[in-house]
């Protein structure tokens, strides 16, 4: 029989953070500092929309795009927080979260050959999404000295003739970082002459701490070559509903509901209703969360650096990216160390590229008690090497 | 929201937090926060720090009565006078005046359902001005405060993702 798996599928490496999931798993009493969504339960009212909607029966496919009302909040919720403005008719797409809205923009905007540049250290599928979709990564190492910021001249070194495609993702997972107005504004310059498409994943956008996250389709001449992509999983803490979307010009929107319609059909219908109501009256909810999360992330930043670990300061998502080069172990081995004497779980800074390593990822999806016990066993850890 | 609000909103749910860690928690100086604890303290904004306890997983036997009161106010002082009558009551735990169809909300709190029912029909019932009152017992407490009492919190997360 001969192999029926493809080379492309087969020259993807599996995710790093599996065989540490492994470990965890098998330590029952490990606290975990390693998730990578809310520790909220989605907010009542939008879970009840969810009830109702199946009381009433709606358990059918909805039109590939999404439900027209909730593609209608989605542009009118754009307008209002990053004051972006699209036409719910066809500039915008509901997706199964932001994943899938992230691997559909590359295989609509991607030929083959066609270089996929990515800032580094960042979420682990754009790489193996560019791959798949025919194009070739291109990896951008961010540095801790600029907070993990891309810089023009970064990006400007980056560029080849095969250059297509620039994947933005701020805030960060993993690192936290933001890029604000001018961060953004210094990079479109490079952007427009080397013609490139930019898919920003917006995803964490609501857990910006320093003022109002800016989106770069905001900015001047950016809109019509610029998918924004967001989604409902960490600003309204409904990950398990697996809800996304993309906004973007309609040629490219156009292509992506195309793919979607063959591959998907259309977003769960379900959860399409309970973001209806998130849209329209969950804001106190969100603020309520972005306010948690913004007191243990001072927290967090506090202890480390009464600990003696370098950090700067993350200003979004709930990532928090400390350094422990000055403990001459790697990433990995720091994680397996604490992990086999602290039974505390966190994910090394490598598992998001390479210039993560010598950091580890700290997530503060906890309540600060969590918190509090697992900053006890990091001190006790580091006193001890 | 100013400092005074994220204060209040942090302290209401655990007011057990220091100011040194409020402070840190805030991203505010450590004697700003106890200038601003103390000011609200003096203005009457905060009235205490207690302890939310669930007394029905002790021993301890506790009723609770929520008693719907109707009285004549009087010319004066409408219905201020009255409510400092109930309120003194050491057995009285709370005391609204309402909207609607009675006067005033009395919660009540006694050891026996005895205790409490004769408060009402000794002491309540036979004030002057209160005209009638209509008494239930609370059955069981599920959520207080904003706080649900008996729920089970677990981590349902998966414990490393990307």
């Amino acid at each position: 029989m001969r192999d029926f798996v493809s080379d492309r599928i087969r020259s993807l490496q599996p995710s790093g953070i599996r065989k540490f999931f492994d470990a965890v798993s098998e330590m029952p009493d490990a606290i975990s500092l390693g998730v990578g969504e809310p520790d909220f339960e989605t907010p009542w009212k939008i879970r009840e929309e969810g009830i109702y909607s199946l009381e009433k029966g709606k358990t059918f496919y909805t039109s590939n795009s999404g439900l027209p009302e909730l593609r209608e909040e989605i542009c009118s919720y754009m307008k209002r927080k990053y004051d972006l403005s699209y036409d719910p008719g066809k500039e915008v797409i509901v997706t199964v979260g932001g994943s899938e809205a992230i691997d559909i923009a590359l295989r609509c905007t991607v030929n083959n050959g066609d270089e996929v540049i990515i800032p580094q250290p960042s979420f682990v599928s754009y790489a193996p999404c560019a791959v798949m979709a025919g194009g070739v990564p291109v990896i951008i190492d961010l540095k801790a000295e600029n907070e993990f910021r891309l810089t023009p001249e970064e990006l400007e070194k980056a560029i080849t003739p095969a250059s297509k495609v620039l994947i933005l993702s701020f805030p960060n997972n993993p690192t936290g970082a933001i890029m604000e107005r001018e961060d953004l504004e210094a990079l479109v310059p490079v952007i427009e002459s080397h013609d490139l498409v930019v898919i920003s994943d917006e995803i964490y956008a609501e857990l910006t701490y320093s003022g109002r996250h800016v989106s770069i389709a905001s900015l001047p001449g950016m809109r019509e070559r610029t998918i924004v992509i967001n989604g409902f999983s960490k600003a309204f803490a409904m990950t398990g509903w697996r809800l996304g979307y993309a906004c973007g010009p309609e040629n490219i929107i156009s292509q992506m509901t195309k793919l979607h319609q063959y591959a998907i059909m259309c977003a769960p219908t379900l959860s399409q209703y309970a973001a209806i109501e998130a849209l329209r009256n969950a804001d106190d909810d969100v603020e309520k969360m972005a306010k948690a999360y913004d007191q243990r992330r001072r927290y967090l930043l506090n202890e480390f650096r009464d600990m003696g670990l370098e950090c700067f300061e993350p200003l979004g998502a709930f990532y928090i990216f400390p350094s422990i080069k000055k403990f001459g172990l790697s990433s990995e081995e720091f994680a397996e160390k604490i992990l086999e004497e602290q039974k505390l779980a966190v994910v090394p800074g490598n598992a998001f590229g390479d210039s993560g390593e010598g950091y580890l990822r700290i997530s503060y999806a906890y309540s600060i008690d969590s918190l509090k016990e697992a900053m006890g066993r990091l001190r006790s850890f580091i006193s001890g090497l | 929201m100013d400092l005074r609000n994220e204060i209040l909103n942090t302290l209401e749910k655990d007011s057990r937090i220091s100011p040194d860690e409020l402070a840190i928690r805030l991203g505010a100086e450590q004697t700003e926060i106890v200038n601003e604890i103390s000011a609200l303290e003096k203005e009457g904004i905060i009235c205490g720090y207690l302890t939310l306890i669930n007394w029905e997983k002790t021993d301890d036997e506790l009723v609770t009565a929520l008693i719907e009161v109707k009285v004549t106010p009087q010319r004066g002082n409408g219905f201020d006078s009255i409510a400092e009558r109930i309120y003194k009551y050491d057995e009285v735990r709370a005391v609204y005046l309402m909207s609607g169809g009675f006067d005033f909300t009395v919660i009540v709190e006694g050891k026996t359902m005895r205790e409490a029912a004769l408060f009402v029909s000794e002491k309540l019932s036979t004030l002057e001005s209160v005209l009638s009152t209509s008494t239930h017992f609370v059955l069981r407490r599920y959520k207080d405060h904003g706080v649900i009492l008996e729920e089970e919190k677990k981590d349902e997360r998966i414990s490393i993702m990307p």
